[in-house]
């Protein structure tokens, strides 16, 4: 659950005062949050930890600046965001780098992969390690700017206008990404789990 | 007017977020009731996008929490003394 934003506002307030200890407070809800958002970028889990931890430093030593006319979830998700950006220069080459803008650009064949019946996938199925490594994986293969859209807006769950001014791009951006990355995921996943139908078991107690 | 397949695909995302204007919505709604290639995409992906976003499916690393708040305990008494000394 995460804080009310007035709660947020008299934490910061406190913090700004003097009682520092009360940052680890105002980060607690948020700490999933700035973990996913550096991994969608730097694909690590070293690097997106180290990240994290360097983003929330950052956002103690700049909460000065922080002047709330957007969320602070925002603000924090946009201080993670460049400080993924950040380790991402740091290990690319120039060359990729470019291919990378490249991708935008790039109109590919965005259909659904088709099927007749869908029978559903329950949450107890994640308890498979072969079913939440598909998921993760598929995730992964996303091309970054779309994986980064994905990471804000359904697991996130921030909107539409949190993600565009997150990421630095116009909402029309956002949703079309959006859309892209979540007709990719299906295509790539329901091959797969349609294979590893649900046995019998998961349908105890549902009934 | 009805819409094809292809029409609805390209609207399933924002069908999904409830962003779709209400004519538009009718019309996918009316196309969901008889196609069954569409409902059984619209399923699939609501179904993905429901297990993706749960916290099993990625998770953090053990001991993430921890760390987290040791080293920004260092970063909080390094920033107290360096105000001490202004």
């Amino acid at each position: 659950m995460r804080m009310t934003e007035t709660n947020e506002a008299g934490l910061i307030a406190r913090i700004l005062g003097g009682e520092k200890e009360l940052f680890h407070e105002l980060i607690r809800p948020y700490e999933r949050m700035v973990y996913l958002t550096l991994f969608s970028i730097v694909k690590n889990e070293t690097e997106a930890e180290d990240g994290a931890q360097e983003a929330m430093i950052n956002t103690y030593r700049h909460l000065k600046s922080f002047r709330g006319d957007a969320k602070f979830s925002t603000w924090l998700t946009t201080i993670a965001i460049n400080e993924g950006r950040k380790r991402l220069r740091k290990a690319k080459t120039a060359a990729e780098e470019s291919i990378e803008e490249e991708a935008e650009e790039h109109e590919g064949d965005y259909t659904p992969a088709p099927l007749t019946d869908w029978r559903e996938i329950p949450l107890e199925a994640l308890e498979r390690k072969e079913i939440r490594a598909a998921l993760r994986g598929a995730v992964a293969e996303l091309p970054d700017i779309y994986r980064q859209v994905f990471t804000l807006r359904d697991l996130e769950e921030l909107n539409v206008v949190e993600t565009a001014l997150a990421l630095g791009i116009t909402v029309n951006v956002v949703k079309v990404r959006l859309h892209r990355a979540r007709i990719m995921l299906q295509k790539r996943l329901v091959p797969f789990l349609r294979t590893t139908a649900p046995p019998r078991r998961w349908f105890f107690g549902r009934a | 007017m009805k819409l094809d397949c292809k029409h609805v695909w390209e609207h399933i995302s924002e069908y999904i977020d409830k962003t779709v204007g209400a004519k538009l919505r009718e019309e996918i709604e009316g196309h969901l009731e008889h196609c069954e290639i569409c409902s059984a995409i619209l399923d699939s992906m609501r179904n993905i996008l429901v297990l993706t976003a749960d916290d099993r499916t990625f998770e953090l690393p053990v001991g993430y929490s921890e760390r987290l708040h040791e080293r920004l305990a260092k970063a909080l008494e390094s920033s107290e003394k360096d105000s001490k000394k202004e």
